[in-house]
Formats: C-alpha cells, sequence, structure tokens
C-alpha cells in the first residue's frame, strides 16, 4: 500500500497515473447506476453491492425492477430520441405486455378451433418470431444494434397496441355498429403510428444511412399485423 | 456530353452480353448504377478510350475480390452477404420485375450476378400477410351485404397462405436450377443461374401480386378477372424472359416443355390465391340454411349486432 501511496503523490509519472487514478474512486460510494448495466467499475462494490441484493426483501427486489419497466413505459409513450431503452435493456417489459396482449386477444372456445380469431400461442408465437425475424433482418443488413436490445424495443413499442387493445374491448361492451367501428378504427390506427414513431425513433439511428427504409418496413408490418389482429377481435 | 452518354450505354450492353456468357466474372459496381469502371472492366477491347490506370485499378479490385475467402456456412458473414443491398437497389429490382422487357434479361440487368435474399423473403411475407387480411376484408363486406354469413377472423389462412408461398418460391426453383444444372452439358455459351439467382427471379415477379390482391377487393367479377390476368401476364413474362437466354441453347422440346411448365405452376399459384376472396361470395342461402341447422337459435342473431 505503501509503494502505491508513493506512487500516487509522485506527480511526474502520467502512465503511473493513468494505470492507479481509478484507485481513488474506491472510497467514494457513488450512485453508480448498476441497474442493467454490464460492465461494473470497481471489483470491490460488485462484492457489496451482490450481498445488499441477496439480503434485501423481496418486495425491493420486485419494485425495483418493476420501476425499471415503468420508466421504459414512460420512454415510449414519450418517444424522444434517448439512449435509455437501449443501455438498459430488459425482456420483462416485452413478456407483460405480450402475455397481456395474448390473454385479451384469446376469444371464448364457443366457435370451432378453426374458424376462431389467434389464440394465446399464436399471438405468443407471432409477436416474438416476429421481433426476432426483424432484429435478424436489421443485423444482417448491417445495424450495429445488439440482439437483444433490438428485441427490447420491439418489445417495449407493443405497449400503444395494448392500450389500444383495452380501449377496443371497452368499446365493444358498448352497442355495435358502425360507429363503434369507427372509434376502434381511428383509436387502433392512431396507435399504430405511435408504435411506429417510436420504434422508429429508437431503431433508426443504428441502420447504415442507406438502407434505414429497408430495416424499417418489416417493422410496420409487424407493427400492421398486430393492429389487424386489435382490430378484427369480435368477443363472442 | 450525350455522345458520351450514347457510347456508355452502347458498351453496357455488350458488357451485359459478356457477363452473360460468363456468369463467373466478377464484377465491381457495388452501388449497382451505371459506372464507367464497369464499362472499362469487360468491353476492355473495344473501350480504349478511358485511361490505362483504370483498367489496372478495375484488376487491382477483381484480384482482390477473388482472393477474399467466403466465410463458411455457419458463420453469421456467409448470410449477411446475401442480404448487401441497398434501398434504391431493392426498389430498382422491384421495378424491374414490374415491368419485363424481352430483350432486359432480370438476372444480368438487374440482379447484376449479386441476387441477395431481403427481396424475395419480405415479397413473400408481405403477400401472405395481405392475402389473410384482405380475405379477411371481403368476407366482412360480403357480411355487411347479407348478414346471415358467419363472421370470424380466419386467422389459420395467415399460415396456410404464409406455407404455400414460401415453398413454392423456395421448391419451385429449386426444381428449376437442378434441372437446368442438369442440362448443362447441352448448353455451351450461357451457363446456368445459381440457386439464389432463381430465387430472387421467383421472389420478385410475386410482387405484383401484392397490389392485384388488394384490387380483388372490389367485388365486380369481370374486373377481377382482368387483374388476375394482367398481374399473371407480367409475372409470367418476368420468368421467362429471365429464363429464356439459359433455354434457347436446348432443344425446342425441352425449352416448350420447361416455359410452359413454369407458367403453368404460375397460374397455379394465381388461381389458388384468387379464390381466397371468393369464398364467402358462396351463394348466400348454403350459407344462411348451415349456421341456423347446426348452431342454436340466437347465435345468428348476435353476428347481426
Amino acid at each position: 500500500m505503501s509503494d502505491l501511496q508513493r506512487l500516487m503523490m509522485e506527480p511526474t509519472d502520467h502512465h503511473a497515473q493513468a494505470l492507479f487514478a481509478g484507485l481513488s474512486d474506491i472510497s467514494i460510494s457513488q450512485d453508480i447506476p448498476v441497474e442493467g448495466e454490464i460492465t461494473i467499475p470497481m471489483r470491490s462494490h460488485i462484492r457489496e453491492f451482490d450481498s445488499s441484493t441477496l439480503n434485501e426483501s423481496v418486495q425491493n427486489t420486485i419494485m425495483r425492477d418493476l420501476k425499471a419497466v415503468g420508466k421504459k413505459f414512460m420512454h415510449v409513450l414519450y418517444p424522444r430520441k434517448s439512449n435509455t431503452l437501449l443501455r438498459d435493456w430488459d425482456l420483462w417489459g416485452p413478456l407483460i405486455l405480450c402475455v397481456t396482449l395474448a390473454l385479451m386477444l384469446q376469444r371464448s372456445s364457443v366457435d370451432s378451433e378453426k374458424d376462431g380469431g389467434p389464440q394465446f400461442a399464436e399471438v405468443f408465437v407471432i409477436v416474438w418470431f416476429g421481433a426476432v425475424t426483424i432484429t435478424l433482418n436489421s443485423k444482417l443488413l448491417g445495424g450495429n444494434i445488439s440482439f437483444f436490445q433490438s428485441l427490447c424495443v420491439l418489445g417495449y413499442c407493443i405497449l400503444p397496441l395494448t392500450v389500444a387493445m383495452l380501449v377496443c374491448r371497452l368499446v365493444l361492451l358498448a352497442e355495435q355498429g358502425p360507429i363503434n367501428f369507427m372509434v376502434r378504427l381511428f383509436v387502433v390506427i392512431v396507435m399504430f403510428t405511435w408504435s411506429i414513431v417510436a420504434s422508429t425513433a429508437f431503431l433508426a439511428d443504428s441502420q447504415p444511412p442507406n438502407r434505414k427504409a429497408l430495416a424499417i418496413y418489416p417493422v410496420f408490418l409487424f407493427y400492421f399485423v398486430i393492429s389487424w389482429m386489435i382490430l378484427t377481435f369480435t368477443p363472442q | 456530353m450525350a455522345a458520351a452518354d450514347e457510347l456508355a450505354f452502347h458498351e453496357f450492353e455488350e458488357a451485359s452480353n459478356l457477363l452473360a456468357e460468363t456468369p463467373d466474372a466478377v464484377t465491381t459496381s457495388g452501388s449497382g448504377q451505371l459506372t464507367p469502371q464497369g464499362h472499362v472492366a469487360v468491353a476492355v477491347d473495344s473501350g480504349g478510350s478511358y485511361g490505362a490506370e483504370e483498367e489496372v485499378e478495375e484488376s487491382d479490385k477483381t484480384a482482390l475480390l477473388q482472393e477474399k475467402q467466403q466465410p463458411g456456412f455457419w458463420t453469421f458473414g456467409y448470410y449477411q452477404s446475401f442480404f448487401d443491398v441497398d434501398t434504391c437497389q431493392v426498389l430498382d429490382r422491384i421495378k424491374g420485375s414490374l415491368l419485363p422487357r424481352p430483350g432486359h434479361n432480370f438476372v444480368r440487368h438487374r440482379l447484376r450476378n449479386r441476387p441477395d435474399l431481403y427481396g424475395p423473403f419480405w415479397i413473400c411475407a408481405t403477400l401472405a400477410f395481405v392475402l389473410a387480411v384482405t380475405g379477411n376484408l371481403t368476407l366482412v363486406l360480403a357480411q355487411r351485404r347479407d348478414p346471415s354469413i358467419h363472421y370470424s377472423p380466419q386467422f389459420h389462412k395467415v399460415t396456410v397462405a404464409g406455407v404455400t408461398i414460401y415453398c413454392y418460391v423456395w421448391l419451385v426453383p429449386l426444381a428449376l436450377w437442378g434441372f437446368l444444372r442438369w442440362r448443362k452439358r447441352v448448353r455451351e455459351r450461357v451457363g446456368p443461374y445459381t440457386f439464389l439467382e432463381t430465387v430472387c427471379v421467383y421472389g420478385y415477379s410475386l410482387f405484383v401480386f401484392i397490389p392485384t390482391v388488394v384490387l380483388w377487393l372490389i367485388p365486380v367479377p369481370w374486373l377481377q378477372w382482368l387483374f388476375g390476368a394482367l398481374a399473371l401476364a407480367l409475372s409470367a413474362a418476368s420468368l421467362v424472359f429471365a429464363l429464356w437466354p439459359v433455354v434457347r441453347e436446348d432443344t425446342r422440346l425441352v425449352a416448350a416443355v420447361l416455359l410452359s411448365t413454369v407458367v403453368l405452376l404460375h397460374a397455379l399459384l394465381a388461381t389458388g390465391c384468387k379464390p381466397l376472396p371468393l369464398e364467402p361470395l358462396a351463394p348466400p342461402p348454403q350459407a344462411t340454411s348451415l349456421p341456423l341447422n347446426l348452431l342454436p337459435p340466437p347465435t345468428p342473431r348476435s353476428q347481426v349486432t
């Protein structure tokens, strides 16, 4: 330790200073945002934090994850060009949204299986395989976004369409007719545009400039199919 | 400038003919636009007006490209080479398939020996979804006219349409490619297309069906047949014009059989797409009798509301 202290006190050797410059941060317990980050600066800091997450109550753990998910929901609802969705990606939000959407789209099984609307498994498969296909497509076209970051963005941008599904189900409780259909159509179109704008705000920058349209078109198709499933939903 | 343009265009025709003869020759026109370097690389004999340094540059680039190892098929880079297209290139290829011209070979002139998988894959996906959506829409429109028709989203049609179209775009080019390679010994001048080029030709030729399927929503039968015939003509023409230089060398019988089989399969696909919208236009009395017999009486009433 004395050697290190001597080295730290000598201002001449820049190399040594750069090497050991980080050591001065050990004692400073700043709130380095660890949630979702992969690179954590100091080893001792990791040990300290790990033991605290093991010992904390379940409520703390759940609330922390829920707050992270909620923060990202806000970013989707008010899309600005920010890196939050990309930097601290998580797949909880997409899972919650996908399950909610699939549950709401499920019809009662009075109809024969063949003629019915999409079942839970179909919606699930479409959402997740659609997202995987779009991610693969954007990576093959040369985008510099990681696999899970792209899944995260696409999953979170389903939020406006889930809200549209909720609104549609509420509207369908009223009497059906052309006005009913017009209201639902309007809501779905607005939410569809919102989804596209939100996902484009996050994804467009990661593509090479002369291929942006090629990467965005599958996203458009994906949300169009989901909007179609929402619009044609009739409760029986 | 006009004279230079004329000269450039003439050279390009020769260049593409030479390209057609030697499909393995590497070209370096990366951006897909007409560049003078492209002329120099192939038409070295006829275009002596460009400087010698461009020639050297082209040969250097060619050597470099031939040295670059093709990555193994288990690496990501291998598949990335099939998606090496720009937006303008894809749009250009779509335009080329929409307007087939007899002298213009799709593979040589549009693809320039750089097939891509983006176009065929997403055109097929779009076509499958558009088929399902328009099928659903015709059912909705039919129900408005005749409220006793049982409406349901019929989501299984997406699966059926998707599987059919993808099988068509992959299996038929496979068969065609296999057949053309088998007949290779008969041909001296023109080599066969690679498998991906055949898939590309088929994939892009399906593009014309997307607006046609949307136009089939108009419930006027003769108009539907007209649109169908037009789409089939354009699509089959682009296929035939692409395949003609390759089968031209073969015996007349083989060429005729091959081309007619291609057109027949394409017509089958087109008619397969068509009845999907037509189903709900089946005579209404039959449609009403079934629900009344099989389902409890209140159900048809609830369909109307």
